[in-house]
């Protein structure tokens, strides 16, 4: 078959809502979105660690402790289930991992936000992780088969990780008048940000049309970005925080909330490098990765000297 | 810098429960098999998932070439009488 063709069976089986397999031919485009978009996305899990990795030892119980350190471990394992399913386009973890290093590849700029306040985790959980689920469970129908296997996985778990979040801000919003303020003061910093993670207007995105015709994206930036409001101002209700933007009002003819325009110039600063906490978070993600390079090799030599000692035996 | 490039890939299996077959849910990379299940452990079991896990490493499945689907799965194709459905019973017998 030539290219033209292969091209078409190709279109026509993501039409038909079939799944793209690992050993299916793919075009090299497809491969290469695939590969940016999941690493990307392993990325955000694994740098979305460090921001609430700040909080772990200031939890203000042991029971909220233990919730956050088995919310962070998720992390590790859906960046580790994002990683594998990228792994299977032909790249290899450690391209990836030296591409996030090196600042080639991108991670979610919402990570680049400083974490100043224990209702930060809460506007976390609740925003930053609602957005993010939104996004993922758009994703799970994607068309190539193991980042949607990857993605029912993700979203299976972490629906607790957006409760937890509200869980935090409810106590909070019903606690002393200083928790209250602390609590809005959180939501006034995350919410701008949390929107921001749906990305740039699909006027200007670059990538989202061809992307949607391949199906690697199921819903457009604006779509999600709406459907992502809808659901969360009535909670904020719930929580009695205002959001802090006052153009937002439900529009009773088009059945959804009217909000304001993004500070894009933030959002392009922010993704170009620039935001509060860039360099510190590669920072971190560099000086833990070369602080165990010792126990990566330590393990190298046990598996080496156990094998030895199997022949040997 | 060290790398973890010689560890090799592994698949893992997860049985929900005793007597059930194991399922293939991802895999992951492990310098040896004891620390593929461990780490299996921690990435795939976390709410209970299973009971018992395997781990293989990628490089022992052989896998079918879905460009010969066509041809390689042929044989099941015309054999409907290999259903039951294919039969039917006079009405006289009730239950078969």
């Amino acid at each position: 078959m030539d290219d033209k063709e292969l091209q078409n069976r190709f279109q026509a089986q993501v039409d038909a809502e079939i799944k793209i397999e690992p050993k299916d031919w793919m075009p090299d485009a497809y491969r290469k979105t695939l590969i940016r978009q999941m690493s990307q996305h392993a990325h955000s899990e694994i740098v979305g660690m460090l921001p609430e990795g700040n909080w772990v030892t200031r939890a203000p119980t042991l029971k909220r402790k233990a919730i956050l350190l088995a919310k962070i471990q998720d992390e590790g394992g859906h960046g580790l289930y994002l990683y594998s399913a990228a792994e299977t386009l032909g790249i290899s973890r450690e391209e990836m991992i030296e591409a996030l290093h090196s600042g080639k590849a991108k991670y979610s700029s919402v990570f680049n936000y400083p974490t100043l306040n224990w209702a930060d985790i809460g506007a976390i959980g609740w925003l930053v992780d609602g957005a993010a689920i939104m996004n993922q469970v758009a994703l799970m129908r994607t068309s190539y088969g193991p980042y949607s296997r990857g993605m029912v996985r993700i979203c299976k778990e972490e629906s607790f990780h957006q409760r937890q979040g509200f869980d935090i801000l409810y106590t909070l919003s019903r606690g002393s008048a200083e928790q209250k303020a602390m609590a809005q003061d959180a939501l006034n910093r995350w919410w701008w940000p949390s929107i921001m993670m749906f990305g740039p207007h699909d006027s200007e995105s670059t990538h989202s049309s061809q992307s949607m015709k391949w199906k690697i994206k199921r819903k457009s930036n604006d779509e999600l970005r709406q459907d992502f409001i809808d659901a969360t101002v009535p909670q904020a209700e719930v929580l009695g925080l205002s959001l802090p933007d006052p153009e937002l009002k439900w529009n009773e003819e088009r059945q959804h909330y009217d909000f304001g325009e993004i500070n894009w110039e933030e959002f392009w600063s922010v993704v170009k490098g620039n935001g509060p906490c860039n360099r510190e978070r590669l920072a971190a993600r560099r000086k833990a990765y070369d602080e165990g390079a010792w126990v990566r090799e330590a393990a190298s030599a046990y598996a080496k000297k156990k094998k030895e000692q199997t022949i040997a035996g | 810098m060290s790398t973890n490039q010689d560890w090799p890939l592994w698949e893992v299996f997860i049985a929900a429960k005793r007597g059930l077959s194991h399922k293939h849910v991802g895999s992951l990379h492990a310098a040896d098999s004891e620390m593929a299940l461990e780490n299996a452990r921690d990435v795939y079991t976390r709410r209970k998932e299973g009971e018992s896990l395997w781990v293989v490493q990628s490089k022992y499945i052989f896998a079918s070439n879905p460009e010969e689907n066509d041809a390689f799965f042929e044989p099941a194709k015309n054999k409907v009488y290999r259903h039951p459905t294919f039969y039917e019973l006079p009405d006289e017998v009730k239950k078969m």
